[in-house]
């Protein structure tokens, strides 16, 4: 989940790194008093959950408060890829000397985190040739020489070196401490009297972590009701979660929505993805991604179903799995059936197939006879089952 | 002969009066030669058994009883005990650790990986259903009670590397139906950081006599299919490689996850496209469908027979 700029630097700031004066405004005539209080010159960022604000329009310069609170009440309604602001960082415009780039993030293949440092900031690291790695170890905390170790790297000496060490010794402790998949200050400017402030800060954390980061989230005001995905959850797939959060048993849910008009309840997560890509393949209009597996209830398979079938535009579901091991195929059938029959309808017309092989199929399959629904062992591919789906809409 | 276990490997379950172990644990005990399975641990219940395995508090407790070292343990337990549960068996002297557990953070994994690369211990996991060798043994979940495991897995020639448990039933079936059986099915884990890769799997297919052809199931997100490509080139193989590519709809969807934890989207080397490029340009053939991948194992080992005449 990522992180907004301004909670960004508050975790920047309680971790001990020194940052740039700055207020949060939601309304323009907060970004006017920011500005006040902050004096002189300010920046007016927008706080939206995505890259190229800048490009956007969505960074401001006014230099007095009258000149803020117009600019904010500009960028305040100004829609970035897709997403409003959620209000404007007023930044003080500090006089810089030199920018640098500080981040921390995992190297999947090395399977530790690294620390990355340039002396080139503010532009995006990808376009950075002069940059110094340092891999650290997952079985201490960081400790400062291996900050300072990249930093000296790329070439960085003297009282820069050293007022840099624990900065970037901090971010690699943060990074570590609240589960950050990024941690990522960009511009770290040294100001022209020698000192050194974050100027922007970029917080990716762990969406598996979340329930132990629970102090963190609470002190930033962050609940559980925000997912911060890359796209905002409808409220299609929000009831999905609500489906999935009934009991505990299994899942039924990954609501993701679409705008087409074949119904998917798939499963389980490799078989999600082979039979979305199979549907599309064979020219089918998927309304919805999601996921069942690891055996859930009846009520849970049921409840994904009628969730799928109310979708306004949905003709038809497709009920199709990778061969279950711990999922039971008769339970999954039942749900689906009674999904079918709970809303009225007749399951024979409504699920396009039940594709699903595997434990308790025997049982599965007398269900599926019982009501008429054309079914398929695993003698038919996900691909077939997927081809079969798609045509009969 | 098989990869990572056979039939005298002696394992524990950590977590194994949980629904879910108590089931994997009938399971295994159930499949081909039976296995070894010589404890189970759950804290408090110390003196209790599940199906006829003795129930210990400690792993050191469950070594002294059985008297030797113990090979592995298959980890069952809540994403927040994970951690200590795995570090606990290597410091007992277990060697090969399958975590089944979802939902864990990268930076326990990445400690667990670490400590156990330390003291000369694999993970597999996390996040899988594990490890078959067809009608001899299974380690974890991987196929289900042991009638369906026989219904899907066939002994023969082909070594499967998954990041997905059920697509490695799944493409096993495939194989089988074919008639070509597998040495070993490796369930590798869904996640972002994983204990043993596909490159990290293939120096031990390459030694196994048995084996012939690697079939891989795949999906965008993470490095791990560039490291293949590179094991394979610098290693020259002897293997033919099929591989078989999920989820190529979220190239359009950057930054969204489907699936598994490890599949988001965070650069363009992680995308379906991008991957595809790469494992055919170290000679590693991407099937389109999961139906086409027995032919294509066929004409791999076929064409390496034939250039080793």
């Amino acid at each position: 989940m990522r992180f907004y700029e301004y909670e960004s630097r508050q975790i920047v700031q309680c971790a001990g790194i020194p940052v740039s004066p700055h207020g949060f405004a939601r309304t323009a005539s907060e970004a006017r008093r920011a500005a006040e209080e902050i004096g002189g010159p300010v920046v007016i960022k927008s706080q939206v959950l995505t890259g190229g604000r800048m490009k956007a329009g969505g960074v401001r310069f006014a230099d007095t408060p009258d000149a803020a609170e117009r600019e904010a009440a500009q960028v305040l309604e100004l829609e970035i890829n897709g997403h409003m602001p959620r209000g404007v960082l007023v930044d003080s415009r500090a006089a810089v000397k030199q920018e640098y780039y500080a981040g921390v993030t995992w190297d999947g293949t090395r399977k530790r985190p690294v620390i990355i440092f340039s002396d080139e900031g503010g532009i995006d690291i990808e376009e950075v040739e002069h940059v110094g790695r340092r891999h650290l170890s997952n079985l201490a905390p960081p400790s400062e020489y291996e900050a300072k170790e990249a930093i000296a790297s790329v070439g960085v000496t003297g009282r820069a070196l050293t007022r840099l060490v624990p900065i970037v010794t901090r971010l690699a402790r943060l990074f570590s401490d609240y589960d950050m998949t990024l941690a990522e200050i960009n511009p770290l400017a040294e100001l022209e009297d020698g000192s050194f402030v974050a100027l922007d800060a970029h917080m990716d954390m762990e969406n598996e972590a979340r329930p132990r980061q629970k102090a963190l989230l609470d002190a930033l005001g962050v609940g559980d009701e925000e997912t911060r995905q890359a796209r905002e959850a409808t409220e299609f797939e929000l009831a999905g979660e609500a489906v999935d959060a009934q009991d505990h048993r299994g899942v039924a849910g990954n609501v993701t929505e679409f705008d087409g008009d074949l119904g998917l309840v798939i499963g389980a997560g490799g078989g999600s993805l082979t039979l979305f890509d199979a549907v599309r393949a064979h020219g089918g209009r998927p309304a919805n991604y999601c996921e069942i597996g690891g055996n859930p209830s009846v009520a849970k398979a049921c409840g994904l179903a009628k969730l799928v079938l109310s979708k306004p535009g949905v003709d038809k579901i497709a009920v199709m799995m990778s061969i279950v091991s711990n999922t039971r195929v008769d339970i999954v059938a039942r749900g689906v059936v009674k999904a079918c029959l709970e809303l009225g309808h007749d399951p024979a017309e409504k699920i396009a197939i039940f594709r699903i092989p595997g434990a308790w199929e025997e049982e599965g399959f007398k269900i599926l006879e019982r009501y008429g629904v054309p079914y398929a062992d695993r003698s038919v591919s996900l691909n077939e089952a997927a081809r079969r789906a798609a045509s009969a809409v | 002969m098989s990869i990572l276990v056979d039939a005298d490997t002696t394992f524990i379950v950590q977590g194994i009066t949980g629904r879910e172990a108590v089931n994997l644990t009938r399971e295994c005990l159930d499949y081909g030669a039976g296995a070894r399975i010589v404890g189970g641990v759950t804290p408090g219940r110390l003196g209790r058994d599940v199906h006829g395995v003795p129930v210990f508090d400690t792993v050191q407790q469950a070594v002294e009883h059985h008297g030797a070292p113990i090979d592995g343990s298959v980890v069952t337990v809540p994403p927040a005990f994970t951690r200590d549960a795995v570090l606990e068996a290597i410091a007992n002297g277990v060697k090969l650790v399958v975590i089944v557990t979802e939902r864990i953070p990268r930076r326990d994994v990445a400690v667990m990986v670490e400590f156990a690369s330390a003291h000369g211990a694999r993970i597999i996991g996390p996040n899988c259903l594990g490890i078959i060798v067809p009608d001899v043994v299974k380690m974890g979940g991987i196929g289900g009670p042991a009638r369906d495991a026989a219904k899907a897995y066939t002994p023969g020639p082909v070594g499967v590397i998954s990041r997905s448990g059920g697509m490695t039933t799944e493409m096993s079936s495939t194989l089988s139906a074919a008639g070509l059986g597998q040495s070993t099915a490796v369930s590798i884990g869904g996640d972002a950081i994983i204990g043993t890769t596909y490159a990290e799997l293939m120096p031990l297919f390459e030694a196994d006599e048995q084996t012939e052809a690697i079939v891989i199931y795949t999906e965008p997100g993470g490095r791990m299919e560039a490291k293949l490509s590179a094991w394979v080139t610098d290693n020259a193989s002897r293997l033919p490689i099929v591989a078989f590519m999920a989820g190529r709809f979220m190239d359009e969807m950057p930054g969204m996850s489907f699936g598994h934890a490890g599949t988001i989207v965070e650069g363009k080397e992680d995308t379906a496209t991008e991957k595809i490029t790469r494992l055919q340009a170290a000679g590693i053939t991407v099937a389109e469908r999961i139906e086409d991948i027995p032919d294509l194992v066929k004409q791999g080992i076929a064409a390496r027979k034939g250039a080793t005449v």
